[in-house]
């Protein structure tokens, strides 16, 4: 039992590592923001049913529910809420944006960003 | 190896390598949008963190904290929205 709670809780410590780094690495402020919202509730999930598993017997579970439920009720929200924010005053997409649905409404230019790394092979197309 | 010393030398240096790269996204972000979401991230790996200490100090009266933390973490990011609204109106 043990051995079985370590291994659940590396793979939820190395997916909010990922998190981590992904919100260094990303070129953009939407792309941080779905690293946010997406892999680090992920990882907190995990964490929980980890410490739902390890007192099963007592009102940790029940808790433990709850706190994913809330988690993933209100992430999203804020996040929408934050993006929408952002959208509306123009923080810069990332250069090699290639679907955007309100591309012919603006009555105002549209800021990028200016990095001259190339997107991956996979992604152009 | 008991799970307790498991946790202690591998899974908490790692969530703390995690906050730590948060606090460089923190310190350099360009935008205020990038340092609100950082802080969302932060509070997030806070509250893995003290699972983690709950699961390894066989305590399960920490989650209470965890939730708080939760709450927190909501009513912080929707606050700060509404606050960058207001100032872009005014």
């Amino acid at each position: 039992m043990d051995v079985f709670i370590g291994i659940i809780s590396t793979i939820g410590a190395v997916v909010i590592l990922i998190a981590a780094i992904g919100i260094l690495r990303m070129p953009d402020f939407y792309l941080r923001m779905s690293v946010t919202v997406k892999a680090a509730t992920l990882g907190v999930g995990i964490f929980l049913l980890c410490a739902a598993m390890v007192f099963p017997y007592t009102e940790v579970p029940f808790k433990a529910l709850a706190i994913i439920f809330f988690l993933l009720l209100t992430s999203p929200v804020s996040a929408h809420m934050i993006g929408r924010r952002a959208f509306r005053a123009n923080i810069a997409l990332w250069k090699y944006t290639w679907i955007d649905d309100l591309e012919d409404k603006y009555t105002y230019k549209r800021k990028y960003t200016q990095s001259t790394e190339k997107p991956a092979e996979e992604e152009k197309e | 190896m008991t799970l307790a010393t498991y946790f202690d030398y591998v899974i908490f240096p790692i969530l703390a390598l995690a906050v730590m790269i948060s606090f460089i996204r923190l310190y350099k972000g360009p935008n205020v949008v990038d340092r609100i979401i950082a802080l969302d991230l932060i509070i997030t790996i806070g509250i893995g963190t003290v699972t983690a200490y709950s699961i390894r100090s066989g305590q399960g009266l920490f989650l209470d904290v965890a939730m708080i933390f939760a709450l927190i973490a909501f009513l912080g990011t929707i606050a700060l929205s509404f606050y960058l609204y207001k100032s872009k109106q005014s």
